[in-house]
């Protein structure tokens, strides 16, 4: 069976009907376990205090928010290749998910900041880049509402995508390119190396992570269904128009 | 059963706060968003004649 099976609306709702309540069930309780277990069960770090907490919204979002709009570039590049429908409308239904996951990542990162930093908000590489790659959803969730023809707004975003993908790049290597900055690089992955996260806080950051991976999956595969019934009842429309 | 958060109380509880109200939000706009087109679908399904989609 071919992947590009899925690429049929026909076939992608049919297993999107089977998968998606157990890919519902897998992120409530990955998500209310991580959650839970970060919130009451890790102990306060000696340098952050309680402010560490915050890591178990801000990491995982952080990274899907980036991770979001990759997929949405893959998705893209499906549409202008292959020009397959669905994957023009996944990538639709993506970008609301991904600004969300944005928008969290900047609010908590201002609240952890400015205990830590001593301030909300700075012209930071890593920073800046965020901000831009916000800026980058909003204007293609604009241009999706902005062109009439659904092909051409298809067309349009896609090469926006292509676009805004510097940021996404710049979002997450912005602290090696430069290294400078108030942002400190990632430590999710030193495990062994030096200055680590610890195990207290590493496991119950994995659960979130997985939590907010599934939250993505199980959103983007509800809004794509939508997208498909919505781009169906405007052929139907159309065809009653006509005749 | 809250554990003590200390001075940086605010912080985390805001961050926490403005999570969940973010990530409700979501759901929330994608639920009425899938039920109304799906409504509407059936409702010009159901006067066409046509087969119902998938799902």
């Amino acid at each position: 069976m071919s992947v590009w099976e899925y690429a049929n609306p026909k076939r992608f709702m049919q297993v999107s009907a089977r998968v998606l309540p157990v890919v519902v069930g897998l992120t409530v309780v990955s998500l209310v376990t991580g959650l839970i277990w970060g919130f009451f069960f890790t102990p306060d770090d000696f340098r952050q205090g309680s402010t560490v907490k915050i890591i178990f919204l801000h990491v995982p979002t952080a990274m899907m928010a980036i991770n979001a709009w990759v997929m949405m570039l893959v998705a893209s590049l499906i549409w202008l290749i292959r020009r397959h429908h669905v994957s023009a409308l996944a990538a639709k239904a993506a970008a609301p998910v991904g600004l969300t996951f944005t928008l969290i990542a900047l609010v908590t990162g201002a609240l952890w900041g400015q205990p830590m930093w001593g301030t909300w908000w700075a012209w930071d590489p890593r920073l800046t880049a965020f901000l831009i790659l916000a800026l980058f959803y909003l204007g293609y969730i604009a241009l999706w509402q902005a062109v009439d023809d659904p092909d051409t707004a298809a067309d349009l975003t896609a090469v926006l995508c292509m676009v805004g993908s510097v940021f996404a790049v710049l979002s997450r290597y912005a602290v090696k390119f430069w290294n400078q900055g108030l942002h400190q690089d990632s430590t999710i992955l030193k495990v062994g190396e030096k200055d680590p996260i610890d195990v207290a806080y590493y496991v119950p950051l994995v659960v979130c992570i997985l939590g907010f991976v599934l939250l993505f999956v199980a959103l983007v595969l509800m809004r794509t269904r939508t997208e498909i019934r919505a781009r169906r009842l405007s052929a139907l429309l159309a065809q009653e128009r006509l005749a | 059963m809250i554990p003590d958060l200390g001075r940086y109380a605010v912080a985390v509880l805001s961050s926490y706060g403005a999570t969940i109200v973010l990530v409700a939000a979501v759901v929330a706009l994608t639920l009425w968003q899938g039920r109304r087109v799906k409504r509407q679908l059936q409702e010009v399904e159901a006067r066409q004649g046509k087969a119902k989609t998938n799902g």
